[in-house]
């Protein structure tokens, strides 16, 4: 109850602050200091720290469990262990936007005490367009989802929190992939704070990377986490479903990883200013395009959110007022001087990260596409129709092949310049050693069809060569062979996962077995287990393999009280060369469950390989010399 | 002409030596089942739901299969049953020409953009 | 000038896209295969619930002008607030009143019966849900009119309502 109160009237008293800030750094734009007044370094601080109690109250309420306060009612119960009860704060969407305020007003005041080597002026633009987004965000919180609502009289009980999302990856998800949005949000405000202040150069550029790679990494990591959670608790065995859900956090990813190429580009040569602004302000529209894709409900996915047509159309509003901003901001005070356009010889850096570029706003265009093609269609012609996996893989898998070579290639090239006859001959090695390579393999698991073969070979061939230039390159970017090499890595998991994963569906009593492959499953009994806030049917199954190892795998049913549900946990042995996958199903009204056994070869390895892509965003942030 | 029958062969050894007909079956099952989305929870396929309708969905498609069917055929089956919404893959038709289209002319116009306003033309 | 132009007609193209999205928040998202009406019922075959006799569909739909095929479950809750319009509706002596029992224990559904009374002219069993299927049903409880050509009339998604009852009797007086 305390709690509550404080922080409800926190909330109101950050709010004060954030319209505060205007007032005091508009009389601090326009004086004479060279520094930024220290009143607006501590209201930004006042701000933050007032969201942080806010939230810090929420989130004891709901360790309290006071259920007076209607987010907890709605989202908590009093026999859910303590980590649920604390990630319940931000799986529902009152606590997850007031995550997302939490964020923003920290990022603005590390922005500002970072960024003190920049001009003042666009500092304080920069705070303020942050403070325009900052302040959209608070209103939409107050008008329509105050995770502050009190009611009487105060209920015994609370509603429970779903049980798929009472899982550790799925606690920390919403938490990571935010740092990751709000981050976008930073470059937005900069970018157009640098158009206004004409500060667009490689100053800038080298000062805003390090914004454009923290949001990346947890950008890139909190999709990762959504994947894990997917797989481990959705219990079908996929891990990416191209849910518009997942298709949402994947479009601001496509964004910001030609945003942090591009960045590149500009930071050496002072070209593609343009086009580094538009992809700032992209990324951030999409982050939230996303918000409003998901919050309002407008599309069907497995990931159901509480939804509410109000909230819709109130992100969706603020969202066009944004773009519009920033559209006119853009036109009104970006001048390019077409004389400076520098021509790019085809075989240089610059050449192939714009082919990088290239490629990457075609995947965006596709997903982006398949994701809200299915609304137009309906509004305009009220037909309904599904895009799902077929049309993905349709469209990005063949221009997969070229992209994947041009991404070998490019790092081996020199800025403005580089001669064919200086192309190395490892150049060429590598792909002598990737064609024997695929085709011993191709050799062993048989044919897989010709896109797939040759997807396999540029694969192998970027792996080779970020292998080559580990041990032999003259400059080394780890961060560029750290990122590139766990980007040959995933994609060879991918491929390697889907073609060679099997599975068997079958329906079997207590007693029974069945043969898969060259191993039987023997199902041997059924035990029931209480459980504080649910309770558990586990299966014993044993696996026995031709050498007559025994495997033992203990899928689960979970019927859990606080909501009535049931769901099901797959049992999963994980070795570094498969995961053996068993998950059981009730089958109304017979003795006999749905069982689903699953090799999946190589599929700890998507995981490996998503960490090491994000080791090497990390260790751009260290690197401070750069090849020639 | 030689070497291509030649390959032709190993390709068609390796179509078959890898799976019998029953893990095959099974396979194209469960590929048809993964591209129809199920009516009862909207946001899973078939393969994934665990649904009534999802499981007499499966259950068609094995009876269908088993009738001799192609996986085209099912495909047609079950859109002139519950209409185009069920299936994943959408038709290429005057509806859906520009989901498809779209992409393409976007990668094409870049692609333009790029070679007319950075890449030295000679080399 | 060339700068106005290209802004304009982003303008324009979000303002449609804001439009689109605006209104897209309105539609249900939720979809609900049409109703297709005058399509010939496929031939399946099926068995009895009681007498456990295989039975076709062309020796089920005879002899009468009009039917009425309800398709229900005895785990089906909604089935159960529904039964009471079945009975009233099995006055109608101008339908014959079909049940298909979709994907139910018979042991379940036959105790449902004595619990709620039997409307029904006959009760076939569709263990598999594939009669379901066929017909293009998409669960339970669903309801299908059939004229004496074997033609599907008229469709009602989930329980049967008051309105919908008087829509029944006025399509079969």
């Amino acid at each position: 109850m305390l709690a509550h109160q404080i922080g409800y009237y926190s909330l109101i008293l950050g709010f004060f602050f954030s319209i505060l800030i205007i007032p005091v750094s508009i009389k601090n734009f326009s004086n004479k200091n060279k520094v930024i007044n220290n009143k607006v370094f501590s209201i930004s601080f006042f701000q933050f720290f007032f969201v942080l109690v806010s939230f810090s109250g929420l989130i004891l309420s709901f360790v309290n469990s006071d259920f007076g306060n209607e987010t907890v009612f709605n989202n908590s119960h009093t026999t859910k262990p303590l980590l649920y009860k604390i990630s319940g704060t931000w799986g529902n969407h009152e606590g997850s936007l007031l995550l997302w305020l939490l964020v923003l007003t920290l990022f603005i005041f590390i922005f500002l005490i970072k960024s003190n080597s920049q001009p003042k002026k666009y500092r304080i633009l920069t705070l303020l367009f942050q403070q325009v987004i900052i302040i959209g965000f608070f209103l939409f919180l107050l008008k329509t989802s105050n995770p502050f609502n009190y009611f009487f009289p105060v209920p015994k009980e609370g509603l429970g929190l779903n049980p798929i999302l009472q899982d550790p990856a799925l606690a920390i998800h919403p938490p990571i992939l935010y740092l990751g949005y709000v981050g976008s949000s930073i470059i937005f405000s900069s970018s157009l704070a640098a158009v206004v202040e004409k500060h667009i150069s490689n100053v800038w550029a080298k000062h805003i990377k390090f914004w454009i790679f923290v949001s990346w990494i947890f950008l890139t990591f909190g999709i990762m986490l959504g994947s894990i959670w997917a797989y481990y608790e959705l219990g079908w065995g996929g891990f990416w479903f191209w849910d518009p859900v997942e298709n949402v956090s994947l479009m601001p990813w496509f964004c910001l990883t030609a945003l942090l190429h591009c960045i590149l580009v500009l930071e050496k040569k002072s070209m593609l200013s343009s086009w580094t602004i538009i992809l700032s302000i992209a990324t951030f529209m999409l982050s939230m395009s996303g918000t409003f894709l998901v919050r309002s409900g407008i599309l069907n996915s497995v990931h159901t959110f509480a939804n509410d047509p109000e909230r819709g159309i109130f992100i969706l509003i603020f969202l066009f007022i944004l773009i519009l901003f920033s559209l006119v901001i853009f036109f009104v005070f970006h001048k390019e001087n077409d004389q400076k356009i520098v021509k790019i010889n085809w075989l240089s850096k610059e050449a192939s990260i714009l082919f990088n570029n290239w490629f990457l706003m075609y995947f965006l265009s596709v997903v982006l596409i398949g994701t809200v093609y299915p609304i137009f269609l309906e509004v305009l012609s009220s037909k309904k129709i599904s895009v799902g996996p077929p049309f993905y893989y349709k469209l990005i898998i063949p221009f997969l092949i070229p992209f994947l070579f041009f991404m070998s290639i490019g790092p081996n090239l020199n800025w403005i310049k580089s001669e064919i006859k200086k192309i190395k001959i490892q150049i060429v090695l590598s792909f002598a050693v990737s064609l024997l390579i695929s085709f011993v393999i191709l050799n062993q698991i048989g044919f897989v069809g010709l896109i797939n073969s040759i997807l396999i070979l540029v694969t192998f061939y970027l792996f080779f060569i970020t292998i080559k230039d580990f041990f032999l390159k003259k400059f080394k970017n780890y961060s560029q062979i750290f990122s590139h090499f766990g980007f040959s890595l995933l994609i060879l998991s991918i491929l390697f996962n889907s073609i060679l994963s099997s599975e068997k569906i079958i329906n079997l009593k207590v007693g029974e077995e069945f043969s898969f492959r060259e191993e039987t499953i023997i199902f041997e009994s059924i035990e029931s287990i209480k459980n504080k806030n649910y309770k558990s049917i586990v299966g014993n199954f044993k696996i026995k393999d031709k050498q007559n190892n025994f495997l033992q795998l203990k899928p689960e049913l979970r019927i859990y009280n606080q909501p009535v549900m049931i769901t099901s946990e797959a049992d999963i042995k994980t070795t570094l060369y498969y995961d053996k996958f068993l998950v059981m199903n009730l089958v109304k009204d017979y003795e006999y469950f749905n069982v689903r056994y699953q090799v999946k070869p190589f599929m700890i390895w998507i995981w490996i390989s998503t960490v090491i892509l994000v080791i090497g965003g990390f260790l751009s942030l260290f690197q401070r010399s750069y090849e020639k | 002409m030689k070497l291509s029958s030649f390959l032709l062969i190993i390709l068609i050894t390796f179509n078959f030596t890898n799976l019998n007909s029953e893990e095959n079956n099974d396979k194209i099952k469960n590929k048809i089942s993964k591209n129809i989305r199920c009516l009862i929870c909207q946001g899973q396929s078939v393969y994934d739901s665990q649904s009534d309708f999802a499981v007499s969905i499966k259950l068609i498609i094995d009876k269908k299969l088993n009738e001799g069917l192609n996986e085209n055929e099912i495909y047609d089956f079950l859109k002139k049953q519950y209409g185009e919404w069920i299936s994943y893959d959408p038709e290429f038709n005057k509806k859906t020409f520009i989901l498809w289209i779209l992409p393409i002319l976007l990668f094409v116009i870049g692609g333009a953009i790029i070679l007319r306003k950075f890449i030295v033309q000679k080399l | 000038m060339k700068n106005k132009i290209i802004l304009s007609v982003l303008v324009l193209f979000f303002t449609f896209c804001f439009i689109v999205l605006y209104k897209g928040l309105n539609n249900s998202n939720i979809y609900v295969p049409e109703t297709k009406i005058e399509k010939t019922l496929i031939k399946f075959n099926s068995t009895d619930l009681y007498s456990e006799n295989k039975i076709s569909s062309d020796q089920i739909f005879v002899g009468s002008e009009y039917y009425v095929l309800n398709i229900w479950a005895s785990w089906c809750v909604p089935c159960r607030a529904e039964h009471p319009k079945l009975i009233k509706l099995s006055e109608n002596k101008s339908i014959k009143l079909i049940g298909l029992n979709y994907r139910d224990n018979p042991k379940n559904a036959k105790k449902f019966i004595n619990e709620f009374g039997d409307p029904y002219f006959m009760i076939i069993k569709d263990n598999q849900g594939i009669i379901s299927v066929d017909l293009g049903a998409i669960g339970v409880p669903e309801t299908f009119i059939i004229d004496k050509d074997k033609k599907i009339i008229k469709r009602f998604l989930g329980s049967l309502t008051e309105k919908s009852l008087n829509e029944i009797n006025l399509i079969t007086k």
